[in-house]
């Protein structure tokens, strides 16, 4: 049942930072998008993704609880030294959650749909960009639990180039994801072809960013190198990646939209995997070369059995339920 | 502002929020089934409107519930650590049904909103009360989660370590019942109490009369039924915690001293330095009744109880009386609204009947929030009643107070969005919905 329950918590880390990072993205977008084309911008992400947002944030749900059922100290760990990024990226999710209902449901279309607009591009690309930014703490190994001043307990852990770098490369992935998204929702060639400039220049951003993160990796002394070029399953999987980025642009050039999606999801799942695969079982990695590992931190059996079952059943219940939702707002486009 | 205290304030602040939205988004899809009922068996437009008008509310609450909600689940851990890091694997099982039911909420919603003229009707009827179901179910999970506090069980507390850990025991711990009972009753009677009264207000201005009146009798229907049940469901809760919270029951009634037999304190000013209670209109043996079911029963006082385990007497006295009186005000109305039914058939021409609804717009919340108080502050010092306490589970983290500030602010600002929201609702019913408009 162990298993079970971290397959559950990777499909849904991964899951939301598929599902929910294209949703940011799309902010992202919104907020890199020349004023004369944003309605239209906005118009197709909403048609792509209204029916769909609520369901992606649950992803997170579902991870947070899969942590502080089975987990709890991963889950402590970082709330009590991640307190500022996470409290960042939480005002982040309300207001872009509810910017987003709101500039739908006012009734009177005036003024405040200004606001609204703002508060989703911005909170947009904070919320990524601390995600970003906690994803690389975790890894960074500058956590320190038994620090006695506040700039080394709660501070440094997150604010180090590393897990800047990670969270800025984490927004560029996020915006190129929703950019090849909103291409197959296009009606358009010509909005086709501004979506296409607009993954172009995520791509770029990101290839700028990722090598940031290598770079910083260097300086802060992240094994980075070791988890994705000295490691088998890591070096595949970046090859992969790489080479599906090649068959994206290709296909992409060619006017195919089709696989386009996948091409781009399994990227994303490629560099997760090249990131986690050479320290798993080791989710966070502390100053001073302590880790704290999922197998050793896991709740006891009963506990585990019993959120195994609940999340078996609850598939059960969702996925069928949530593919035909996809399938259904998919559908009425032909 | 010290951080225990600022942490305690973010923690009351976030879940009195969440409450009220969590309420409206869990309650109103039910109203919404029955008006989508009608119209798909009367095919009268005006309740396919008011289904409309309805779900716009639903989805601006359920989307300010939803990041509130998550919003808590980071909370529980930035706040609690401590807490968390002993009660998540006993008290988390609750919480993963909770995220179950929720994603299947959010997924049923998707269909709802965006479902019109594209499903099969009874389908897209369907997953509104899907809707509803599965949000009254988050509703009850997460009560669970709470009574569990009150009334821990499924582990074994030896020497500071939880040990044989049972979640689903956890889950059914002897609580779970009552408060989940009390709080749907609740959530039902003010959230329907609100709406009925928003309508109840457009009817006294004369606007768009049919559209009102429907809308209106739906919600007041759900909440006069549900304000009559819910003393009953008060008089179970009180039992059980007079059997299981003695230092809570005794600061409801601030009952300082035990007594044989202990009456019913209404009202009252309560002196928690002299441990007195003063201008309160006794009713003797009452409080014996309520707790134990015969007027000569001893109830346990304060007294009993070592200091340092009192709970703060005074709030959770004035939040008792407070959800009490409401209750019974609220129980009022709905009897004299059956009676006018009786008597009239119609309740559109007794004008003062739908004032009183007007002025019991938010009695329902006052009531909830006061509650919710009553069992949160009851239960202090402890935050696991009897194993631990809250100061022990707070974050080392310094300067919280900033936090609670910004929390404010976000959560007060929100509030007024949603409100203006709703009220340009209301306002453009009559252009919205101009082809239901035939009665006027």
């Amino acid at each position: 049942m162990e298993q079970v329950v971290i397959a559950f918590l990777c499909l849904a880390i991964l899951l939301y930072f598929l599902l929910g990072g294209a949703d940011f993205g799309a902010g992202i977008i919104e907020l890199f998008t020349s004023t004369k084309n944003r309605s239209r911008t906005r118009k197709t992400m909403y048609h792509a993704i209204g029916p769909v947002w609520e369901a992606n944030h649950m992803w997170l749900i579902i991870a947070i609880v899969i942590l502080f059922v089975a987990f709890p100290r991963i889950y402590t760990t970082m709330s009590v030294h991640l307190h500022i990024p996470l409290a960042i990226m939480l005002i982040g999710i309300i207001a872009r959650g509810t910017a987003f209902v709101f500039r739908h449901y006012d009734a009177v279309k005036d003024d405040m749909q200004w606001l609204y607009n703002r508060i989703f591009r911005y909170s947009s690309f904070l919320t990524a960009l601390f995600l970003g930014i906690l994803a690389g703490s975790v890894l960074s190994g500058k956590i320190d639990p038994v620090a006695t001043n506040f700039a080394d307990a709660y501070i440094f852990g997150w604010l180090n180039w590393f897990s800047i770098s990670v969270g800025l490369f984490t927004t560029a992935l996020c915006g190129f994801l929703a950019a090849i998204y909103l291409i197959g929702e296009c009606k358009t060639e010509e909005d086709k072809k501004r979506f296409i400039k607009k993954a172009e220049y995520m791509n770029v951003a990101a290839v700028v960013f990722g090598a940031m993160v290598f770079f910083s990796a260097a300086m802060e002394d992240v094994p980075l190198m070791n988890w994705v070029v000295y490691n088998t399953v890591g070096l595949t999987a970046v090859v992969l990646a790489s080479f599906s980025l090649v068959l994206l642009w290709y296909l992409l050039l060619k006017g195919s939209t089709k696989i386009l999606r996948v091409l781009a999801g399994f990227q994303v799942t490629m560099i997760l995997v090249a990131i986690s695969y050479a320290h798993f079982p080791n989710f966070i990695r502390l100053k001073g070369g302590n880790v704290i590992s999922l197998y050793e931190t896991v709740a006891p059996e009963k506990t585990v059995q019993s959120l195994g079952w609940a999340l078996v059943l609850g598939s059960f219940l969702i996925l069928p339920f949530l593919g035909y939702l996809f399938y259904k707002f998919q559908q009425k486009e032909e | 502002m010290d951080d225990f205290l600022a942490a305690r304030s973010q923690m009351a602040l976030s879940l009195g929020f969440h409450i009220i939205y969590a309420c409206i988004g869990m309650v109103m899809p039910f109203f919404m089934a029955v008006s989508h009922y009608k119209w798909l068996t009367t095919n009268n437009e005006v309740y396919k409107h008011i289904t409309k008008a309805w779900s716009k509310g639903v989805a601006i609450f359920f989307a300010t519930g939803a990041v509130s909600g998550t919003m808590l689940s980071f909370e529980l851990g930035l706040l609690w650590p401590k807490f968390m890091e002993h009660a998540g694997p006993i008290f988390g099982m609750p919480f993963s049904l909770e995220g179950t039911a929720f994603f299947i909420e959010a997924i049923a919603l998707g269909f709802f909103l965006y479902g019109w003229d594209k499903l099969n009707k009874w389908f897209h009827w369907f997953t509104g009360v899907v809707v509803g179901v599965s949000g009254l179910a988050s509703g009850i999970l997460v009560v669970a989660a709470n009574a569990w506090m009150n009334s821990p069980a499924g582990f074994d507390y030896i020497n500071g370590e939880y040990t044989n850990i049972d979640p689903i025991k956890a889950m059914f711990n002897d609580a779970w019942f009552t408060q989940a009972l009390h709080m749907c009753l609740a959530a039902f009677t003010a959230t329907g109490f609100a709406v009925a009264g928003v309508h109840a207000l457009m009817l006294l201005k004369k606007q768009h009369n049919d559209f009102h009146y429907k809308s209106f009798k739906i919600a007041a229907t759900f909440a006069t039924i549900c304000a009559l049940l819910q003393p009953i469901s008060g008089d179970i809760s009180a039992k059980d915690v007079a059997q299981r919270q003695p230092a809570k029951l005794a600061a409801m009634e601030s009952l300082y001293k035990t007594e044989k037999p202990a009456p019913l304190l209404i009202g009252g000013i309560v002196n928690e330095e002299n441990k007195t209670v003063k201008n309160y209109i006794e009713i003797p043996g009452a409080l014996s009744f309520l707790a134990h079911g015969d007027f000569n029963a001893e109830v346990k006082g304060l007294d009993q109880i070592p200091e340092d385990e009192h709970p703060p007497v005074a709030i959770t006295h004035y939040a008792f009386q407070i959800m009490v009186g409401l209750g019974t005000v609220m129980m009022m109305i709905s009897l004299i609204y059956f009676f006018i039914l009786w008597r009239r058939k119609t309740i559109l021409n007794t004008k003062w009947l739908l004032k009183l609804f007007v002025f019991a717009i938010p009695l329902g919340y006052i009531a909830l929030e006061a509650g919710w108080v009553v069992t949160e502050v009851g239960r202090q010092p402890w935050i696991i009643n009897g194993i631990m306490r809250t100061i022990d589970a707070v974050t080392p983290m310094p300067g919280i107070a900033w936090s609670f500030y910004l929390f404010s602010a976000i959560y007060f600002s929100l509030s007024l969005i949603v409100i203006f929201l709703l009220y340009r609702q209301i306002k453009m019913v009559p252009v919205l919905y101009k082809s239901s408009n035939i009665d006027q």
